[in-house]
């Protein structure tokens, strides 16, 4: 039987981490994710499957020891909370650039700068739109309980795999500290030197076989033709990942008159709010992005033809609500979205919510139909 | 004799800094940062400085050292301090500049701005408290932190074949041609709070007459994040971190001299 | 079933582990979970409290601003708290430092002596289990077995010889918590 245990979110980005055949992890301390190098290093998964863990000089240092190990075809992974996630940008960049498949968790605390350590999801825009320079994009998974920091793990390593691209979690101090019950999954042994090169062979940088030309893992190409071919090559990869990869979870949507758009934490509470909304009689829905990059748009731009208003709800001052509106432009549709969210560390209450979706919507409420802009 | 009576200027035995600030410190009882914000306080007092100093806070427990010295500060991004310094000194010339910066923060991940800082020869003072241990994260190995050391990070103590070696950097940036006057100083006793605050002021008076970089390292304890009483928190560090961090100034010169041979 | 509840002190009053124990007894009795704690440097012998969500389906929001029951340890947990408990909820209490004590009059009222019990008991340590007790006494949502295997689960094995005390401690809690208002 699988084995349960209650345990935080961030204890569990370490245990998932070793189970799941990972080789190595790079981090640096930074509140409030420290429990995950903290619970490797007491694991000390290198007597049991071999990982390696390492405590980084420093986020930079960190997401270049990542960029290494990643490009000879070795699952790695680092953590770190928005402040470090920053400093990694330029890092991730690169792993981008030169494909490297890899897996980052960002436990989002409030900034901007140095903020506060509380939780926040003012990251969105950083995560689904690069945050370093050049045209890449991240696959962005967003868990919602501890189990999906579990689960996320082996399929943030999967993706990134599939696509060769970089993974990360998003997520934040709540979920990072929150203790749930948590089924964890079975031990998959992690891959040998053969697997590797029989796998990624083709491009990782794993020692120059006689029967095959050299691996050179590099983001730099001087010619802007093939420059310009490898973005376009990276384009279709996240073309694909949008047509193939988008993850949400539609809850009570079918009937509903208002849609709340929210992710991570924020779906959490919103969930109650639905249950709070339809108690009074209002017709709510949610939806719950899983993947932020590639965004759930189809599924908006259905709900937009049936439904008289969307409310997004963040930790944050309105980043995920632009991404709705767009999918509900292309749509054609007129329906008005709206944003509802706080800042600095604090979470709304499902009760706020509420008061907010009235107060936004009130003219479609009293009238019951959808008003254009 | 009535209360009163007592209470006179002129029966006044101690008095605090009127540069300290007085409200409330965060720091754990025990703690060493309070003792050399006192030092810091007294002297910007004593040699009138106040209003010319910029006082570079770092990421560490010290970030609110900016509630408790009464001077202006900038509260740099974890480990930049020295290049902060940079700026507001390069421009300010006139101005008394220091950084005030723990061991995760100048030995970790600010190595590179403080090396470099420090090979300029920017007319700073750096005080750098080495206590061995993340405190503000909850206690995480440093680079200082002493061969087996147990830190939430080392939980079976540092180990060197997976860690490192404790690293001297005051040893390294005394080799730096740019800094004057580098010492490692303690706080953990009368005596060696009377000898640090001579350091410091001979430091604060080496950036006022514009001879470089000057280097305070004090050998401070964190005895929340070593899980010890205060006073065991001392005596620890006396037994343990001063043998392989001796105290007494490594260098002493005209910025651009050769180390002097010690 | 859902039973949303605060749990608020005192870091070191052994709020978060008491919080902990409950949950995993939770577990123990098939029902879902959510443990949310505060935290920040405020843990540092501040105040410190945690949100204990059981229930027999998917849990919601691990923000909650009514809460069925309220376990209050200090003076300004009780302040801060008291007003957040749903009409007809439950507050527990330790009158130990209490000035002002709890003055609804529209909830279940409870308090336990458990800081004086547990000194005499011989160990102030099992302070949090005296409490545990009461309040499974006027909520007994989970069977005192589950509980053990709560225990069991939650603690590491080199402090299990402590069970037996830990629940003997519980049990005295039951016998000695006292009714204040009940409605
Ligand atoms: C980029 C970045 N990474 C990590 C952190 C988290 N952080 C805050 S303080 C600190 C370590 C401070 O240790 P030290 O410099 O030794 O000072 P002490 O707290 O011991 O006085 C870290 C890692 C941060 N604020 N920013």
């Amino acid at each position: 039987m699988a084995e349960i245990r209650l345990m935080k979110g961030n204890e569990v980005l370490a245990e998932a981490a070793i189970r799941c055949g990972c080789d190595g992890y790079f981090g640096y301390p930074i509140t409030p994710q420290s429990e995950v190098m903290e619970t490797l290093m007491a694991r000390e998964p290198w007597n049991e499957t071999g990982m390696v863990v390492l405590q980084a000089e420093s986020e930079v240092a960190a997401i270049n020891m990542l960029y290494g190990a990643a490009g000879t075809g070795k699952k790695s992974m680092t953590s770190s909370s928005s402040p470090g996630i920053s400093l990694m940008s330029e890092g991730l960049s690169y792993i981008a650039g030169a494909e490297l498949p890899c897996l980052v968790v960002n436990v989002q605390r409030g900034g901007p700068g140095l903020g506060t350590i509380q939780p926040s999801q003012a990251d969105y825009f950083q995560a689904v739109k690069g945050g370093g320079h050049g045209d890449y994009k991240l696959i962005v998974l967003a868990p919602s309980s501890v189990q999906e920091m579990n689960d996320f793990v082996d399929l943030g390593f999967e993706l990134a795999f599939k696509y060769r691209n970089p993974a990360m979690i998003l997520t934040d101090g709540a979920l990072g500290q929150m203790m749930e019950k948590v089924e964890l999954a079975e031990f998959k042994p992690r891959w040998t030197e053969e697997e590797i090169e029989n796998k990624f062979g083709v491009w990782a940088s794993t020692g120059k076989k006689t029967n095959r030309d050299r691996n050179v893992v590099t983001s730099l190409v001087m010619d802007s033709e093939e420059m310009e071919q490898n973005n376009l090559r990276f384009q279709e990869k996240y073309k694909k990942m949008e047509e193939e990869e988008v993850r949400y979870e539609a809850i009570q949507c079918e009937d509903a008159d208002f849609i709340i758009v929210a992710f991570g934490t924020c779906s959490r509470v919103c969930l109650k709010s639905v249950e709070l909304a339809r108690a009074k009689g209002l017709k709510v829905g949610l939806l719950r992005p899983i993947t932020l990059f590639p965004f759930p748009n189809k599924i908006i731009k259905e709900l937009a033809r049936k439904s008289k208003g969307f409310l997004s709800v963040e930790m944050s001052a309105g980043q995920m609500v632009e991404d709705i509106k767009l999918a509900v432009y292309e749509a054609g549709s007129t329906v008005r979205v709206n944003y509802y969210g706080r800042m600095g560390g604090i979470i709304p209450t499902p009760e706020e919510v509420v008061d907010a979706l009235e107060d936004k919507f009130s003219w479609e409420i009293s009238y019951g139909v959808k008003r254009s802009y | 004799m009535e209360l009163k009576d007592l209470i006179k200027p002129e029966n006044l035995v101690y008095d605090k800094s009127k540069v300290q600030r007085d409200v409330y410190m965060h720091y754990c009882p025990g703690c060493s940062h309070g003792v050399v914000h006192k030092i810091l306080s007294e002297l910007i007092e004593e040699l009138d400085i106040q209003d010319k100093t910029i006082g570079i806070a770092p990421v560490g427990c010290a970030v609110f050292a900016y509630n408790y010295i009464d001077v202006d500060w900038q509260e740099a991004a974890h480990g930049r301090a020295p290049a902060v310094a940079t700026g507001v000194a390069r421009l300010n010339p006139e101005k008394f500049v220091f950084t005030y910066q723990g061991d995760g923060d100048l030995a970790s991940i600010g190595s590179a701005e403080i090396m470099h800082a420090c090979n300029r020869g920017e007319n700073i003072l750096v005080i750098f408290i080495n206590n061995g241990i993340y405190g503000m994260t909850g206690g995480q190995m440093a680079p200082t932190t002493l061969e087996g050391m147990v830190t939430s990070t080392t939980p079976s103590g540092r180990n060197t074949d997976l860690n490192g070696y404790p690293m001297k950097i005051t040893n390294l940036i005394a080799e730096l041609p740019g800094t004057s006057y580098v010492t490692r100083q303690a706080v953990h006793t009368a005596a060696a709070v009377r000898k640090c605050k001579r350091s410091v002021k001979k430091a604060i008076q080496n950036v006022l007459d514009k001879k470089g970089t000057s280097f305070v390292e004090v050998v401070s304890t964190c005895n929340s994040g070593w899980k010890m009483t205060p006073d065991g928190a001392n005596k620890w560090m006396a037994e343990n971190m001063l043998p392989y961090y001796p105290l007494g100034d490594l260098k002493d010169s005209i910025k651009g001299e050769p180390i002097s041979e010690n | 079933m859902t039973e949303e509840m605060i749990i608020a002190g005192f870091g070191g009053q052994g709020v978060l582990s008491m919080g902990k124990i409950l949950a995993y007894s939770g577990i123990m009795e098939d029902k879902e979970v959510t443990w949310f704690p505060s935290y920040g440097p405020e843990m540092r012998g501040g105040t410190a409290n945690v949100t204990v969500i059981l229930s027999d389906t998917r849990i919601s929001s691990p923000i909650v601003k009514h809460f069925d029951t309220a376990i209050i340890l200090n003076q300004q947990s009780l302040d801060k708290f008291q007003d957040s408990v749903k009409p007809g909820g439950t507050l527990l209490y330790d009158p130990n430092g209490i000035i002002h004590p709890p003055e609804r009059t529209d909830i279940n009222i409870y308090k336990v002596d458990a800081t004086v019990t547990a000194v005499e008991m011989g160990n102030p340590k099992v302070f949090n289990m005296i409490v545990f007790g009461s309040y499974l006494k006027v909520r007994p949502i989970l069977t005192l077995d589950n509980v053990e295997k709560g225990l069991e689960k939650s603690l590491p094995v080199r402090y299990h010889k402590l069970i037996p005390l830990n629940i003997q401690a519980i049990k005295k809690g039951q016998e000695i918590v006292e009714s204040v208002l009940e409605v």
